[in-house]
């Protein structure tokens, strides 16, 4: 078993607000691909959606900005870790995120390597 | 005559309700031990009261007897559970019957189940550890108290209930399921640790160090490495971990019984065939693809058997607290990987990382940073060490750093 | 007490540093996270390889990854204990990646589960 971080981005406008039947559809879709995950025993880290006020860039030279990395056209709004056997298996759990499902962003899955890993 | 008369009457009325209170204390299964128990309380009764007339408060004086008998049951029932048969029939008759096997290796594993029987998921990590170590270890309230830094009342309250939630879940004294054994291993393994540490450290008695405290932490955590599936890398690596540490037993106190410090120990007194025991288990451990904390301590403590200062193993020690910390914070760990900084980068880069930490609580924070103020700004180190000194508990520290001030002030 | 993560991107350090710099930059990197442990602010943290990394999009368009620019290419994160965002960017200046130029390191506050940001 392997561990995968599933990276979230959306190039929604971050000041967009949905209405309540939206929310209400956003989260009933989220929740379901979530338990889908923890009862097939592939969650890893249920992760966190990440803010977007008190945000910042660090950059070389001690020079601060303000973020999300806006070089970037879509910004990372947030992730979590699942557990599987290969990549392949991680990519069709990130298929079915509604974040691509019928959303504009999309999921970047990378491999992670953890200092408890020793093999 | 009267006290003839007394006691069918009290029978009657107090027997069910006795029965009732000590099946409750042993369980359902065991109202065999509870019915005796009630019957050894009446013949008591009757052979004392006959001499010494009927007391104030019957009913008081029976309920009394009954627990003092409870206990001499549960003691005896300990004792013949761990040193002589795993499994006991608690119905007396059947007592006669059973096979009583005394061999050596059911020692062990009568030993080796109490140990897991008493980690018990249904009691607190606390209580687990307190229990292992008295019953198991044979601990007084007021050690158990020393090494959790808490006070009689607490302990004794703590495993008051412990033992009750083990009676209540009928907790067998056996060997764990496989899948079971792996999580009741973590806090086996914590006992042990706690227990090998308190004779290391001791503080409660008068010697300083414990050795058989240590050796029979050493032989309890041997008997799982002994056992097929208990053997596993972080009990090896624990073992190493006790080893090296063990090894410099002879060196840690002078005639006076004071401790010596690590820089003024003489090396030629370490034991050499601990510090091989340790690395062989530190190899053994090495198996598999997991680090836990104890090996992570185990490497440090293989580096420290090197008494030379070369710069391969302050690198060493710094990486592996650098990945321990990770794992398990702790503010010794902390503070340790800060003189591995110093020894690495030198003393102005560990003063900064240093001042980052602001344990303020802490003795040995303060010690450090007087040993690393040393010879760069003397005044520091010695208002350093005064606060130390202030924070100190027990004589032999005190007189350790009073030492380090006067040589300052000279 | 809140939770910031930090966000590494940088380019490919293999392509570029020799094996020798490699060790260097990876005894730098313990050393920083094992100072921020040392002062109990470590929550937990990976590094990301680049190989091996995939790209997800609607209708079930998967292409390779990592995402984005070189520049902007994600090698790991950590999440640090904080009490403010500007404590966390002191944090994230003492990591190394910031030896290299066009490198740099986002910190965002973590949500917590009760929706306030």
């Amino acid at each position: 078993m392997k561990e995968f971080v599933l990276i979230f981005r959306t190039n929604a406008n971050p000041g967009f607000k949905p209405s309540e039947e939206q929310i209400q559809q956003m989260m009933t879709s989220w929740m379901a691909w979530m338990a889908g995950i923890e009862t097939k025993g592939q969650m890893a880290n249920r992760g966190t959606r990440l803010g977007i006020s008190n945000a910042k860039v660090v950059m070389p030279g001690n020079v601060v900005t303000n973020g999300p990395f806006t070089e970037v056209k879509e910004f990372i709004n947030g992730f979590i870790v699942v557990k599987t056997n290969s990549i392949d298996e991680a990519v069709k759990i990130a298929k079915e995120c509604p974040m691509v499902k019928g959303g504009g962003g999309s999921v970047e899955v990378r491999t992670a390597v953890s200092s408890e890993d020793n093999s | 005559m009267a006290e003839q008369q007394l006691i069918p009457h009290l029978f009657r009325t107090e027997y069910s309700k006795l029965v009732a209170v000590l099946c409750k204390y042993f369980g359902i299964e065991h109202i065999g031990i509870a019915e005796d128990i009630a019957s050894e309380t009446f013949l008591s009764a009757l052979e004392t009261w006959t001499y010494k007339g009927i007391p104030e408060n019957p009913v008081a004086w029976l309920y009394t007897v009954a627990k003092n008998k409870t206990k001499n049951q549960i003691s005896r029932k300990h004792l013949f559970t761990e040193k002589i048969i795993p499994k006991i029939k608690y119905e007396s008759s059947d007592i006669d019957r059973t096979e009583i096997d005394l061999s050596e290796k059911n020692i062990t594993d009568s030993q080796l189940q109490m140990l897991f029987a008493l980690c018990h998921p249904s009691i607190s990590a606390e209580a687990q550890i307190g229990l292992s170590l008295r019953i198991l270890c044979g601990f007084g309230i007021d050690e158990i108290a020393n090494a959790f830094l808490s006070n009689k009342e607490t302990i004794n309250k703590r495993l008051f209930r412990a033992k009750e939630t083990l009676r209540l879940n009928k907790v067998q004294i056996e060997f764990p399921s496989q899948t079971e054994i792996n999580k009741r291993l973590e806090t086996v393994l914590t006992t042990l640790y706690l227990l090998f540490n308190e004779g290391y450290y001791s503080e409660s008695r008068t010697t300083i160090l414990r050795e058989d405290l240590c050796l029979e932490a050493m032989r309890l955590t041997y008997l799982l490495i002994d056992n097929e599936s208990t053997n596993q890398p972080n009990v090896n690596a624990l073992l190493a971990l006790m080893c090296f540490h063990s090894s410099r037993f002879a060196t840690r106190k002078n005639e006076n019984g004071e401790i010596i410090l690590y820089n003024d120990q003489d090396e030629t007194l370490w034991d050499k065939e601990l510090i091989s025991k340790g690395i062989y288990f530190l190899k053994q451990s090495s198996q598999g693809n997991t680090i836990s904390k104890y090996h992570l301590e185990a490497s440090i403590a293989y580096w420290h058997t090197i008494k030379n200062d070369t710069k391969e193993k302050w690198e060493n020690i710094l990486q592996l607290y650098n990945h321990l910390l990770q794992i398990q914070y702790s503010p010794i760990a902390a503070l340790n990987r800060t003189f591995a900084i110093s020894k690495t980068y030198g003393k102005h880069e560990a003063i900064l990382e240093a001042e980052k930490l602001q344990l303020t609580n802490n003795q040995y924070y303060f010690s450090l940073l007087g040993e690393l103020y040393k010879d760069i700004d003397d005044k520091k180190a010695i208002t350093n060490f005064e606060k130390a000194y202030l924070l100190a508990i027990t004589q032999s520290e005190k007189q350790i750093i009073k030492k380090k001030i006067e040589n300052l002030k000279n | 007490m809140e939770e910031f993560i930090l966000i590494m991107r940088h380019e490919d350090g293999k392509k570029i540093a020799s094996p020798e710099q490699m060790q260097i930059w990876m005894k730098q990197t313990m050393d920083w996270i094992g100072g921020i442990a040392a002062q109990n602010k470590f929550s937990s943290g990976t590094g990301l390889p680049f190989e091996d990394a995939k790209v997800v999009r609607p209708n079930n368009v998967v292409t390779n990854g990592p995402f984005g620019e070189i520049k902007e290419t994600i090698g790991g994160y950590m999440i640090v204990k904080a009490d403010s965002v500007e404590e966390a960017v002191e944090f994230a200046k003492g990591c190394p990646v910031l030896q290299g130029e066009g490198n740099s390191v986002e910190v965002r506050k973590i949500a917590k589960s009760d929706g306030v940001h």
